[in-house]
């Protein structure tokens, strides 16, 4: 089962080797992870989605990533109210005779075409995990070329 | 000041006395102010020898070993001595120097990417890129080693950063705000345990390195009294409550007594302190303590609930919390039934070997044990010597049984003697040894005779690899695959060294061979030629519940 684990660490190198070197010694998965600086630059923000069979394996992460020395906080979002969101990247075929039908898809998932040329569109969409997977599925008619994800981010309420 | 002038200044401050290592083209600047520091240098012979001295040290004192070694080479020669005091909790700081930092990532000559190869084998560790950084990361390393669950950290120092002039300046405080361990229980959890141990009619503690480091021997010989439980030790624990005690069990697990295995099976309540259900000591999981609820004292929460479901878990410091449970435990369950259950195992299993005219290795070390007085500090290599030295030797006090326990590093017990003997010199120490782990380290008979460190190891000479050999016999029908040793002639070798060597070939002459090599004032080795073919009995066969013994005479 897939889980969101937040971690905040120190914003210095090597930190991200640490944790991704955590979880291949002890043989734990990363679905996504997305890192960035927070409002205070020596604090680092990490989303991690994670593989975890039981809660016994989920607890067992979140004790590992708790002893590493750089990491200040973990935060398990499976238990907790929060919002989270993933951008993502679509490059699909198109031609106009397709806008129409196109164009009512990209509506219903607020999603909107950030560039065209020629015969491909790419497509931008800000969202929940089901409309990200709504998307893509009704984009399939339209033949996805290309496809890239930033990995989910969370906050709390 | 420049670099190599704050670390020593730091490392004085740190109460550092001695060290262990050895010296390359990127340690320059740093042996430089070496040659005038009252810091006592020991050059050992190899890298690894001082990464295991530095442990030896660490474990036979409660202080921080501390070893020394070049970039490249001689960083990744430390790695197998760090990877053992990581797996067993033993504090040490390991330095090493670093090519120039602007040489960093270039493939310069004698670079490696120590942190990056030590990062899952340390608990942690610093690249220090400036000078000014140092004496922090220093003093963090040294708190950072010693507090909590302890382990080594690894300081990785560029020529360049050892060179640099900065003003000194002394951290007085440590704050590292994403590293805080907790020390004392929770007062809900230690009153749940209360009520579990006021109920248990079959309490059994099962007490494991963490007691040792803690300090909480006393403690725990005051609590296991109070409550009239047994203990038994994990191989890390032996030395946390007297192996002479009538409560004492020995140690458990696959090599274990047959009585505290069966106490394992039988009780209604576990008391772990300090100890992390290794699979060497739970054998199989699903079988491990039917009937037993667990509490489970340990400094590291991720100890706790990673191999083994436990009922009451307390996480700090073991010490303070058998004393916070020694004030909450009031009224108590009679246990004299169960003693009496155990006393009777104990009568009709105990730890016995046929004791022939031949040289058993379990005589040996009987009768080190009677001429050192059981208070020797012994060390141990790894395999059959290790498992009869923590059956045969009684430990009475802590820090007296130094053993590569979760590493298992086969050359640990003869440069852990050499530092123990250092941080110790008024003690004997002892090494028990096989033929085929004391050539893994033999290089540091240099060291020992050199340093005047006189250290006295036994070999237990079997012309085999004989752990190993033990398992080809009982499971792969005999075949003897590649683990007959071809030996060099160790009494001739340890002269060569200028080390004394004795030969044992008969019985009678064991106990006279020890007492002479106790009464000489050098590093003696003694050459038991013991019966080849003997095995380590009791034996839980692995993946085997723990009271599926097998074999001999147990």
């Amino acid at each position: 089962m897939r889980h969101t684990i937040s971690v905040l660490v120190e914003n210095k190198f090597g930190v991200l080797a640490r944790i991704a070197g955590l979880f291949s010694a002890r043989g734990y998965n990363i679905a996504s992870l997305a890192v960035s600086e927070t409002l205070e630059p020596a604090i680092s923000y990490m989303t991690i989605i994670v593989e975890a069979k039981d809660e016994y394996v989920l607890e067992q992460i979140k004790k590992q990533l708790n002893k590493l020395i750089d990491v200040i906080t973990v935060i398990d979002f499976t238990k907790k109210e929060h919002v989270d969101r993933e951008l993502i990247l679509v490059k699909v075929k198109y031609s106009a005779k397709d806008k129409v039908k196109l164009e009512s898809i990209l509506n219903k998932y607020l999603a909107k075409i950030i560039q065209h040329k020629a015969d491909t569109a790419i497509i931008e969409v800000v969202g929940e995990q089901l409309q990200i997977k709504q998307l893509l599925e009704a984009l399939g008619q339209f033949g996805i070329k290309e496809l890239v994800r930033t990995g989910r981010v969370a906050m709390a309420y | 000041m420049i670099g190599a002038d704050i670390l020593l200044e730091c490392l004085k401050r740190e109460g550092v006395q001695v060290m262990f290592g050895y010296p390359g083209g990127s340690v320059l600047p740093i042996f430089d102010k070496l040659y005038d520091s009252d810091i006592r240098f020991i050059l050992t012979r190899h890298e690894q020898g001082a990464a295991h001295a530095a442990d030896g040290y660490a474990r036979a004192t409660a202080k921080v070993g501390v070893c020394l070694a070049t970039s490249g080479p001689g960083a990744t020669n430390l790695t197998t001595g760090i990877a053992n005091a990581y797996m067993d909790s033993i504090p040490i700081v390991a330095i090493t120097g670093q090519v120039k930092t602007f040489l960093i990532g270039n493939d310069a000559f004698q670079e490696a990417d120590i942190t990056g190869v030590t990062r899952p084998i340390t608990k942690h560790n610093y690249l220090v890129k400036q000078t000014k950084d140092l004496a922090r990361v220093i003093r963090e390393a040294f708190y950072i080693a010693s507090s909590g669950r302890p382990g080594p950290v690894l300081i990785d120092i560029p020529v360049d950063v050892q060179q640099q002039d900065v003003e000194f300046i002394w951290p007085e405080e440590v704050d590292i705000r994403g590293y805080k361990p907790t020390l004392f229980g929770h007062p809900g959890q230690i009153k749940k345990a209360a009520r579990l141990i006021a109920q248990s009619k079959k309490p059994l503690i099962y007490a494991g390195g963490g007691v040792i480091t803690s300090g909480a021997d006393q403690v725990l010989r005051e609590f296991a009294e109070k409550i009239q439980a047994p203990v038994t030790m994990t191989l890390m624990g032996l030395g946390s409550f007297p192996g002479t005690h009538e409560l004492s069990l020995g140690m458990l697990g696959m090599h274990g007594t047959a009585y505290a295995n069966h106490a394992i099976m039988e009780s209604d309540l576990i008391i772990a302190v300090g100890a992390r259900f290794d699979d060497r000591v739970t054998g199989r999981l699903d079988a491990f303590a039917p009937y037993a609820k667990i509490i489970h004292i340990d400094i590291d929460p991720a100890s706790i609930s990673k191999n083994v479901k436990v009922d009451v878990p307390i996480v700090g410091d073991a010490k303070n919390i058998l004393g916070e449970l020694l004030e909450e435990i009031k009224k108590l369950a009679d246990t004299t039934s169960w003693l009496k259950t155990i006393d009777a195992w104990k009568k009709k299993y105990p730890l016995k070997y046929n004791a022939d005219g031949k040289i058993k290795p379990q005589y040996v070390i009987e009768q080190i044990y009677e001429a050192t007085k059981g208070d020797a500090i012994i060390t141990t290599e790894v395999g059959q010597n290790q498992m009869w030295a923590c059956q045969w030797y009684k430990y009475t006090h802590p820090r007296s049984y130094i053993s590569s326990g979760g590493l298992g590093t086969m050359g640990f017990g003869f440069p852990a003697a050499m530092g123990a003997k250092v941080g110790c010199p008024d003690r004997i120490v002892f090494d028990i040894a096989g033929d085929g782990s004391i050539q893994m380290n033999i290089q540091e008979l240099a060291t020992c005779v050199c340093n005047k460190i006189n250290v006295k190891v036994a070999i237990l000479n079997n012309g085999y690899l004989g752990m190993v050999r033990q398992w080809q016999e009982l499971f792969y029908k005999k075949r003897y695959s590649y683990t007959t040793l071809y030996n060099p002639d160790f009494v001739k070798l340890a002269q060569s060294y200028g080390a004394v060597g004795i030969r044992v070939t008969k019985k009678e002459e064991v106990r006279p061979a020890i007492e002479k090599a106790l009464a000489i004032d050098n590093t003696v080795f003694i050459d038991f030629h013991i019966e080849p073919e003997e095995n380590v009995y009791p034996m839980v066969p692995a993946g085997e519940a723990i009271n599926r013994m097998i074999g001999g005479m147990a």
